[in-house]
Parts: C-alpha cells; structure tokens; sequence
C-alpha cells in the first residue's frame, strides 16, 4: 500500500487506481467533471472541451485526454474553468436549436443538465447555421441534425461499438454535421437500428421515433382490444424513469400502470420467449443430430438479423428460424386471443413495450403482417411508457403491485434472463442440456455464460456431449466472430449475440443512462427476478404446455414452425445509382454486382474481362456495363444480370454466352 | 448541379469503361488499404475530374470503409469535388495579398461573363469552374490566378477575360 501512486485533486489526495485519464481518476473519487463526448467504453474524442482542469506546472489541459501522474496538483473547479465551461457551453447553445419545452429529450438532455450546472444564464453568440431538414426516414430512429452538438459519441458508437459506421462527421468548419453517406437518409444506408447512437446521444439529435399518439389513438377507441406485451428487460428499468434505481424489478406495478392506462389484457413476452426457448432449443437439437449447419446463431435481436441479413449473407443459414419472442408473441395472440377476448380479429389490437428500437423496425416487417396488417401494431419503448404513465397522471409509487393476465402472461424465470447478454444462452441450456442428457437438471444456474465481457465462451457437458459455446454483444465483436467461425477458425455448437452492449438491458430504449454500472445493474435484477420464480426452465411452463397442447401442436411440428418461425433475405447495405462502366442508352443493359460478397467471388475480374470482351467485338454501342451494389442474393454471387435475364454463380463463359444470344436476338429483332 | 452530372456523364462515356478500369487500377496499386484512402481519391479525382457517389461506393466496399467515412473525407477537404467539374478550373486566389490587389473585381468580372454566382461555380457547357483559394503562396504576383495548371499573375479583370476568349476560341477551333 505504501507505493500506491497518489496524486492531489482539488486538495483530496487521491488513489490513480490504474484509471486511463484524469478524468476517470477524479470520478472514482466522486469528483463528477462535465463532459459531452466521454465515454467510457469509447475512444477518447476530446471535443467538448467541458472537462477542462487545472494542473500544477502543466495550466489548463483537458481531463479526458490527459495521463494522471503520481504527485499531480489539480483543480478541477476555479473561476477560469468555470468561466471557460460556461463559454464553451454558451457557444454549443448558439447553434442548437433551443426548443426544449417541445423536445422528446427535454429533462433527460445532458446540454439542458450542463448548461444549468455551470451556470450558463446567457447566450451572447448568435446562430450560424440554416436549419436542416429532420431525417424521419426510418421505422426506429429520427435524427434532427439541429440540435446536434458535434460531440461525436453518436459516429464513435456506431464505428467503434457495432461496427457499422452508418453516420460519420461530414464537410468542415461551420459546415460540420454528422451524416449519412452522401447525403442519403437513415433508411437508405447500413443502419440497423439499434439506436446506439440515441442511446449516447447527450441531446435530441437522435431520438426513438415516438409512437405515443398512436397508441394513446388505440386506447381510446371503445372499438378496440387492446393487448400489449413487456419485454423481460423493461420491468427492470422503468422505475428508473420514477427515481427507482437500477435492476429494482417493477413487475407488478408496470402491470398496474398498463392496465390504469386503458390496456385491456397485460401479458409477458416473457412468455414467449419459453416458447423461443423451446423452438430453439429443439432446432438446435436438431441441427446437431443432423450434422448442421453448426454453430446455430441465435435471432432474437433484431439489428443483428438485419446485419447478418446485409454483412453476412452466407452465415443466414446458421440463423436460428425462431421469430424473435415479440414476433412469436404478435403470431400468437392474432391466432389466439380474437376468441379468448372475443372480438373480431380486426378489433384486436397488440403493443409492445420493448427496450428497444430495432424492435419498431422488426414489427413492420412485411413478413410479420397477416392480411396487410403487422401482427404487432405499435411497439413503444420502456422511456415511451414512463412518459405515457406520466402523461396520464399516474402516480407509480403509489401503485400497488398487480398480477399479469393469463395464459400468455405466465412465465419462467428462462423466459425472464432473456432481457441480458448470456440469457437466451442459459435459457436454451436449461432446456437443451436437459433434453441431451435424458435426466433432469438439479441446478439451472449456468454462472460460465454470465458476465460483461463483450466475447465470452464457455463450455457445457450435457448427455456426454461438450457444448461449446459462444455469447458476444456489440456488433463490432459479433463480425470479428463471424469472420471467425466462416473461417472455420473457432468452432461452436450455439453463439449468441445481442447488438446491445450487455443485451437487451441496454438497449436504445431504455431511460438514458451513461455508466455502465446500470447495465450490470439491471441484468442482476433480472438474475435475481428468475431467482423469485418458481420455475426457472421454459419447458416446465405449464400454460406453454398448455398453449401447445390446444392450439400449436407439437415443438417444432407444422403449426409451430409456420406460426414461429421465419426466414432471412439477404439485405443491400447503400440505395443509389448504379456506376455505368460502359454506357450504350437504350441497348442491351449488364449490370455486375459489385457488393462485398460479389466482389470477394470475382465480380471484378469478370466485370473487366467483359469488358474487354466487348471491345473486341466492337459491341460499344449495344452493351451497356454497368456495376451495381448488390441484388441481394449474396448467397449465389457473382451475380449478374444482362438485360431482364439474372445470372447467379456467373463465370464469365456464362456471361459471355448470355450476352452474345441477347445481342443476336436484339439483331434478329430489328433486321 | 444534377443535370449537369447527367450530362458529364453522358458526354464523357466513351471513356466511362477507361475511367473504370483505371479505378481497379488505382485500387490495387494501393493493395486496397484503407489507409491509402486520401491518395486513392485524388487519384480516382484525377480520372473522373470529380467524385461520382457511385464510385465512392465502389471504393469504400473495396476498402472495407463505411461509405459515410469515405463521405467524410471526401467532404473534408476542399480539395475533393463531389460536383463535376468543368474542363478549365480556374482559381483565383483571395488570400489577403491578392484581395487587396484586387481579386474581388477578377472575380466577379469572370462570373458576370459566364453567368456565375456563388454557389454556381460550373458552367452549363462543363467548360469552366470558377473557384477562389485562400492563398496559392505566390503573394509577390498578386493577384493571382490559376488555370487548370498554369499560373498567371499580376491579374486584372481585362487579362482574366482575355484569357477566357482565348480559351473559348481554341474550344471553337477544336
């Protein structure tokens, strides 16, 4: 202890502790420094300029970005760092658009909090930027570059957490903006949607797309059944938005405030997410016995579908075909609840309450419509619902805890873990190891696939057999392991993965949090919220029992698999013109895919030697070459198509012989 | 600007096929590093006298780069166009030297005369780009005036529209 490197912040000695900068060494001494662009699980941007202090023989330096050393002096809060915060503050403030009585982000805005604590009571500097047109574009996310403050922490989340780098900084100066590429909107660019960037964001540059008013529409209309489904990680966040700490489980007094609001049946995704275990667990068993594809990815998390659906075209078949537990919910209470409620299949209405953005994207899905209608009408996220509750003027700490509705509110505590990175991986374990061994499990607990860490592995024996097994979060860490396992680098029997850093208890639509304690904090509730119920494994859920037994038939039979499962396309990542390679208008069109899976086939060399072929036909002016980016059948690249004719697993004799019959024809034609 | 891309494209797609190739070129001279990426687009800028969105598509997936990160760089630096260009790109430096020499009147005579304006930099017959710099480091020969290459100094509004008409006739002529 005597060599412990000390060093003094405003007169306290202080323990460095290891810490990266002085930053982090000052907050875990409790001295709480603004700052805009710091993340702790990010690269350090050193933007904002808020974290300014003072060090002896070094003046003003910025704490994020500097070194602590043993011995150090510092001040973290003397009048020319105030005064220089307030500044740097007051010029944020110039180009932001201060509308914040009629922001979704208005309490919860970071700018708003700082502002008021470093005493900005004044804005001396006037606006230089024209008003930008708001990106509503997308299902999940809307981004109004207005009142973005060029922190950066939304373009480091997508880059340096997912791996995506759908948005990044664009033009300069006092044209600065954070942008898709070429000015494209969200939807028509790489985004999956999972929100990361909303959920850094420290202002309302980019928000969840709010569906309140359609919701409230739905509630009010006397016509309607109004069902509506909570996600395992919601339950254990929304008393945050009412003072509660993190993980506190709230069950019982979200179910009150649902049902206060107008909604006529409360029920638990939980619910079906026994039921994905169920269905995954007897895929997964079969795949195993069948020799393959292994590993089985799991699909529960929505934006790594659609980035496996737009990166990783060749891995789809790995994908689990379990609808995510919304969709298999949404399936089941279209099929289901009609009767039980009895209303006509029109007047059933079904929400969700999801901790999640991506999942407003998934329920508008065309594959998850029935009839032209989706079969989950509106998903609200968990800060939806606790501004709803509030809207509504009721007070949840006087709530008194009420049950959920039954059948498809009965759960276990399989169905519960799901909400967090390593759960649906334990869940699906206490189902399938069971099944593997042929006996029953005593313990359920899997404690090796609990954890933080973005990549984990462990390994299970069950029936004599050794499951290997991999669980990441974060979809940066998601390619590097799949790049891995197409290698045939790792080898594992189940990967799971969750876009979300710590899964789904951190997701884009949870109440804004900015350390990482809250995530742990939640999944521990969710730990201990399993730890409560009686059952703790999905196939000893006797309404799931039940439900299969009246309406679905057998796990994994004809009925479940068309109610409960799905399929995969692959995606093309940009929309936009093709690149013309050779222009010949109004003659016959080739159009080479140039996306990655092409490309790594050979599409390159066959788009040249085409060409190349054409010239020696003097074929100029009847062959229009064009590259393309991706006709989204990555599975069966190169793919080409020449004119109305598309050619997959295309060699260039292939190619060759198919323009040379569709220029003759054309020839033919006109002669 | 979009019609006038259009009609680059048209104009210039007997050589849309060298232009590609050219591209793949520059691509593998640079073993698609992503930290050749700022080469590789002056290169690629070079070909095409601009930088067609579609060919940034193509180089990001070629790097591995995002395409909003090849967007950034190519909107960072003044240097890249992301509008065609005309054949002559004429820059006419503004730095203090040459605006107090006058640069203001060249300019303004060159855009009366191809009827430009700010944020009208390119004439509809893809001849001529006006563009002004903020200082070309020749403050001796103020003010000063670069076409395509060529350096001209000490220039006022009569010589800058001189060199225009010659320019113009040789066009004519060819």
């Amino acid at each position: 202890m005597h060599d412990e490197p000390l060093l003094t912040i405003d007169r306290r000695i202080v323990p460095i502790n290891g810490a990266r900068n002085l930053l982090e060494t000052a907050r875990s001494a409790g001295i709480e420094i603004p700052t805009f662009c710091y993340h702790s699980e990010m690269s350090v941007h050193g933007a904002c300029r808020l974290c300014l202090v003072e060090v002896e023989g070094m003046g003003i330096v910025a704490s994020c970005s500097t070194q602590p050393a043993p011995g150090m002096k510092v001040r973290t809060n003397t009048e020319e760092i105030r005064r220089l915060r307030r500044t740097a503050v007051e010029l944020l403030l110039a180009n932001h658009q201060q509308q914040c009585t009629t922001c979704g982000k208005s309490a919860a805005c970071q700018l708003q909090r700082i502002a008021r604590r470093v005493g900005v009571d004044q804005v001396r500097y006037k606006p230089t930027q024209s008003k930008q047109p708001i990106d509503a574009s997308t299902p999940s996310l809307v981004r109004d570059p207005n009142k973005c403050i060029l922190c950066g922490d939304c373009v480091r989340a997508c880059d340096e957490i997912q791996g995506i780098g759908a948005i990044d900084f664009a033009h300069r100066g006092a044209a600065a903006c954070v942008a898709p590429a070429f000015g494209k909107t969200l939807s028509e660019v790489e985004c999956v949607y999972c929100g990361q960037c909303a959920a850094v964001c420290p202002t309302g540059a980019v928000m969840p797309r709010d569906h309140t008013a359609e919701v409230w529409r739905l509630l009010e209309d006397p016509a309607k059944k109004v069902v509506v489904q909570i996600a395992p990680a919601v339950r254990v966040a929304l008393g945050e938005m009412f003072g509660g700490k993190p993980g506190e489980i709230e069950t019982g007094r979200m179910a009150a405030a649902l049902r206060a609001l107008g909604f006529d049946r409360v029920f638990d995704t939980s619910f079906t997410a026994d039921m994905t275990v169920l269905e995954e667990a007897h895929e997964f068993i079969e795949r195993k016995q069948a020799g393959g594809p292994m590993p089985q990815f799991t699909s529960c998390c929505p934006a790594w579908v659609k980035f496996a659906e737009q990166f990783f075209p060749s891995l789809l078949p790995h994908l689990s075909s379990c609808r995510s537990p919304q969709q298999m919910f949404g399936a089941l209470a279209r099929e289901v609840l009609p009767e039980q409620l009895g209303c006509r299949p029109e007047d059933l209405a079904v929400v969700s309450v999801m901790p999640c953005t991506a999942k407003k994207y998934e329920a508008q899905l065309p594959k998850f419509s029935r009839g032209g209608r989706p079969e989950v009408d509106y998903v609200l996220t968990t800060q939806e619902l606790g501004r709803m509750i509030e809207e509504a003027g009721i007070d949840f700490d006087r709530l008194q805890p009420e049950s959920l509705d039954m059948p498809l509110g009965f759960k276990t505590g399989a169905g519960v873990i799901f909400g967090t990175s390593g759960g649906v991986t334990e869940a699906v374990l206490r189902c399938a190891a069971e099944r593997l061994a042929g006996v029953r499990l005593e313990s359920v607990e899997f404690h090796q696939v609990r954890g933080c860490e973005g990549v984990r592995e462990a390994e299970v024996v069950a029936g004599g057999a050794t499951l290997r097994l991999a669980i990441v979060h974060g979809l940066r860490n998601a390619r590097t392991l799949a790049k891995k396992v197409l290698a045939g680098e790792v080898t594992y029997d189940l990967v799971e993965v969750m876009a979300c850093p710590g899964g789904c208890v951190g997701g884009a639509g949870q109440p804004w949090a900015d350390r990482p304690e809250t995530r742990r904090q939640r999944a521990q509730g969710l730990y201990m919220a399993d730890k409560m119920l009686d059952l703790h494994k999905s196939q000893e859920n006797p309404m799931l029992a039940e439900c299969y037994s009246q309406w679905l038939g057998e796990v994994g039979g004809p009925r479940a698999h068309h109610l409960l499962h799905t399929e995969y396309q692959s995606r093309r990542r940009i929309g936009g013109a093709n690149l013309v390679v050779l222009d010949a208008p109004e003659k016959l069109r080739v159009s080479v895919c140039m996306g990655t899976s092409c490309l790594v086939r050979g599409s390159q060399t066959l788009l040249r030697q085409l060409l190349d072929l054409v010239a020696r036909e003097g074929w100029h002016d009847r062959v229009q070459l064009e590259a393309t980016f991706c006709f989204e059948k990555c599975d069966r690249g190169p793919t080409l198509q020449i004119g109305p004719r598309v050619l997959h697993r295309c060699t260039l004799d292939a190619a060759w012989q198919a323009i040379r019959d569709a220029v003759g024809e054309a020839a033919a034609a006109t002669s | 600007m979009h019609e006038a891309a259009t009609a680059l494209a048209q104009s210039d797609c007997p050589n849309c096929a060298r232009h590609f190739a050219r591209v793949c070129e520059i691509l593998d001279r640079h073993q698609r590093n992503p930290a050749k990426l700022i080469p590789i687009l002056q290169q690629v800028q070079e070909e095409y006298r601009y930088l067609p969105t579609e060919v940034l598509t193509f180089v990001a997936n070629s790097l591995g780069l995002s395409p909003a990160q090849v967007h950034g760089v190519a909107t960072f630096y003044s240097h890249f166009t992301m509008t065609p260009k005309g054949k002559y790109t004429i820059r006419l430096c503004d730095g203090t030297a040459c605006h107090v020499r006058g640069s203001t009147d060249i300019l303004d005579a060159l855009r009366r005369r191809l009827g430009l304006s700010p944020g009208r930099n390119t004439t509809a017959d893809m001849l001529f780009t006006v563009e002004t710099v903020s200082c070309l480091g020749a403050c001796g020969l103020a003010p000063v005036m670069v076409i395509n290459e060529s350096v001209h100094g000490q220039v006022t509004p009569e010589k800058a529209l001189t060199l225009l008409e010659e320019i113009s006739a040789e066009e004519r002529g060819s």
